[in-house]
């Protein structure tokens, strides 16, 4: 410590920003030299560029079909032609010329494409590589009509919002429930919980793999979760382990952020026509989705929060799946989905966490209350429960 | 078709970059083939109201079902209209014993084509063009083609015809390392429409790189009195001949992702460029077709003709048709033959040919004859 004490005083203020300066300068005269001097020519071994190409977003309508694509290849690409259905068709892209690195274009081509049957479109670039894309089943994409917004909200509301307000209606019921009943009632929600968690990731997963490779979809996902994790945890605890209301507030947002996840799926399902979105499968998501209004109102059985809360903790659970529906049928593309699914995850997560130290603190065994019969069987039960219902909304 | 993984791993990029660094070249390429390709159609914006109606159709015949743009023949060094009458017949000699002795330089190049409008293709050529030079002579002369392979691989000239063994361009007789040359010298025998190509190993490789080309060996009339008036019309050189339309038409394709699938499929190379450049035809004169297939990966390609019915002379090696009065034939890999017909009581107009497979047809072997009135 003293020699601490005993450093000189600060360095005048140019000085520092001098020793700031000195190293982005050096970057910079680096940067020049190797594009000046192309160090690298020696391995140029008249491999063509590498390319990749993402579709991102498909539109089927009257004019034809229109695609989204993002280049990320190793410098800018050219779309020379584009096959539908192995033939070559006329088409145009917007805007034209070569595609830079990391950004996008549309692909517009007048074809006749055939409700219900599936196309199969490559794109070629300069030096032949095919890049393909499916249209597993051709529907015509939804368009952003008040009448188009007001039917995916009924689904968005039937998924998200009913069965939250349904699973809160047992609060009354629950209420009288001792103490190892509050303990298994509070399991199931973290076993409901630890399912979600695991079904959110592997879904943010697949969309990263859909993703441009120069969005790092893998670990954009992880860190994303990580960081929206700790935020919550952070914020959470501003004032104290989070309890009560104020617990059953985050359950709400972590399971709300899950129905944004699950309504982008179901929206670009519609768009993407690959469900036939029937009675029986939105039936099955409510029933789902029914134990998350339990979750969230086992918090608060010992509290006697006023009836705007419950509305409002609906809403917080249930909305998403609207937002969700609409993002996902008209303005998706796979990385934004990978991110909401992650930030959901990280969410999640943050709400396991709270609800079982919530649990362990309610105890006077402590930690070991988690391995008591009515914990384990509750998380059990809440994991099955899950899994079971889950069975009826997978194709 | 198999395609390209849609992502690159990391490692792959890098690699990439290397190797882009030393590419501006290629870059400034690319961008000029984009500015080929008239991007600048604008979408149709008088949609019709019903979601699955088909969009309106424009463009004649085909329709919006082509290729976009056009390829820079220049760049390229041929001309696809031009190559249909661009007979190559040699430098011709007299030989001791009085026979004519016709000779052929032919060199092998590496060499980029664009082969569809902006896509561009490493291949191997002979003479810098594919398909090769259309080889041209009488039968019975002597033949005596000068190879040189200044290509990056190993290449040869594997005539179909008659020759001995020493000349048969396979691996150990005539097949030549890069900077080597070759003579080959055989009779030209026997009179058909023929073809060689390059018979190094792996031959699907060396074939589908684009080495191959068409050899016709012209019927000698003096030897056919039986039928004097056709083989006076199939000699290039004689009156008779002049009052024919002929042209060679190579029927190939290329694997540009090398998937071992087609990518673009055509006559003479450049998809698209007969339905984009209609071949004018004379209707008072008779046309005759000299075909050779040699599409890889696909076992058989063929050739329709509308409006009309052509004959056909399997291989050209008779005289008098091996099939009458049809309007497609099929070649298997390296088949080859001769079709004669005329539009003569055809009103003018335009008269589409391709092949009858139709996915080779929408990938691009299509073409429309311009026919005329004189």
């Amino acid at each position: 410590m003293t020699d601490l004490a005993q450093t000189p005083a600060k360095a005048p203020a140019w000085r520092r920003l001098a020793w700031i300066l000195l190293p982005l300068l050096a970057l910079a005269g680096a940067i020049a030299w190797i594009v000046a001097a192309d160090p690298l020519q020696s391995f140029n071994n008249g491999a063509p560029p590498v390319e990749a190409l993402t579709f991102e977003r498909t539109i089927l309508d009257a004019s034809g079909i229109h695609l989204l694509v993002r280049a990320g290849g190793s410098e800018a690409m050219t779309i020379a032609q584009v096959q539908v259905d192995d033939a070559y068709w006329n088409f145009t892209q917007d805007p034209p010329g070569p595609i830079a690195r990391g950004t996008t274009a549309w692909i517009n081509l007048a074809y006749p494409w055939v409700l219900g049957d599936a196309h199969a479109v490559i794109a070629l670039t300069r030096s032949g590589t095919a890049f393909a894309h499916e249209i597993p089943v051709a529907v015509p994409t939804p368009e952003a009509s008040s009448g188009q917004l007001t039917a995916q909200a009924v689904v968005g509301a039937i998924v998200g919002i009913l069965p939250v307000a349904i699973g809160l209606m047992f609060y009354p019921a629950l209420r009288g429930v001792g103490r190892s009943g509050m303990n298994f009632l509070l399991a199931v929600t973290v076993g409901l919980l630890v399912f979600l968690f695991v079904d959110m990731s592997l879904e943010a997963f697949e969309s990263a793999g859909e993703s441009a490779a120069l969005f790092q979809g893998p670990a954009m996902v992880i860190l994303a979760a990580a960081a929206s994790f700790l935020i919550l945890l952070a914020i959470g605890r501003w004032r104290g382990t989070p309890t009560g209301l104020a617990l059953s507030f985050y359950i709400a947002l972590g399971i709300g952020l899950h129905n944004l996840g699950e309504g982008l799926a179901i929206g670009a399902a519609f768009t993407a026509g690959s469900a036939g979105l029937g009675t029986f499968l939105i039936i099955g998501f409510a029933i789902h989705n029914v134990t998350e209004g339990i979750g969230i109102a086992a918090p608060v059985l010992k509290a006697r929060p006023p009836l705007w809360s419950f509305v409002a903790l609906t809403l917080v659970a249930g909305f998403p799946a609207v937002i969700g529906m609409w993002l996902g049928s008209l303005a998706n593309a796979p990385h934004w989905s990978a991110l909401a699914l992650a930030v959901g995850t990280g969410a999640i997560l943050q709400v396991i966490v709270e609800v079982s130290s919530y649990l362990v603190r309610s105890n006077e065994s402590r930690v070991s209350s988690l391995l008591s019969p009515p914990v384990l069987g509750g998380i059990l039960a809440g994991i099955a429960f899950m899994y079971a219902t889950a069975a009826l909304v997978k194709i | 078709m198999a395609t390209d993984s849609e992502r690159v791993t990391r490692r792959g990029l890098l690699l990439g970059g290397i190797v882009a660094a030393g590419s501006t070249a290629l870059a400034a390429q690319a961008a000029l083939a984009q500015a080929q390709n008239g991007h600048s159609m604008p979408m149709p914006t008088d949609a019709p109201a019903d979601p699955y109606a088909a969009p309106a159709m424009h463009g004649g015949a085909h329709g919006d079902m082509m290729t976009v743009g056009m390829v820079d023949y220049a760049a390229n060094g041929f001309d696809p209209v031009q190559l249909l009458t661009d007979w190559e017949t040699g430098i011709v000699s007299q030989m001791a014993d009085g026979r004519t002795l016709r000779s052929f330089d032919i060199e092998a190049i590496d060499k980029e084509l664009e082969i569809a409008p902006g896509v561009y293709f490493p291949a191997w050529t002979f003479n810098g063009r594919v398909p090769g030079p259309a080889l041209r002579a009488k039968e019975g002369e002597r033949l005596r083609i000068t190879f040189r392979n200044n290509g990056s691989h190993p290449h040869s000239m594997h005539f179909h015809g008659i020759h001995s063994a020493r000349m048969d361009g396979v691996p150990g007789a005539g097949l030549i390392g890069p900077g080597e040359e070759f003579v080959y010298e055989f009779d030209a025998k026997p009179f058909g429409c023929h073809l060689y190509h390059c018979h190094a190993l792996p031959l699907r490789r060396h074939m589908h790189k684009g080495m191959y080309g068409a050899f016709v060996i012209d019927p000698d009339p003096a030897l056919h009195p039986e039928h004097l008036a056709v083989a006076q019309s199939r000699l290039l050189g004689s009156p008779q001949n002049a009052a024919w339309q002929e042209m060679v038409m190579v029927m190939n394709a290329f694997d540009t992702n090398f998937d071992g699938g087609n990518e673009f499929y055509a006559v003479n190379s450049i998809a698209h460029a007969y339905a984009k450049q209609p071949i004018v035809i004379d209707k008072s004169r008779p046309v005759r077709i000299y075909l050779v297939n040699v599409t890889e990966f696909d076992p058989i390609n063929s050739f329709h003709l509308h409006a009309n019915f052509f004959d056909y002379f399997d291989t050209g090696t008779t005289l008098t048709p091996t099939l009458r009065t049809v309007d497609l034939i099929t070649q298997c890999q390296a088949q080859r033959g001769i079709l004669e017909f005329t539009f003569k009581d055809h009103e003018p107009g335009m008269y589409m040919f391709h092949a009858h497979q139709t996915e080779f047809t929408e990938l691009g072997w299509m073409g429309m004859f311009d026919v005329r009135e004189a």
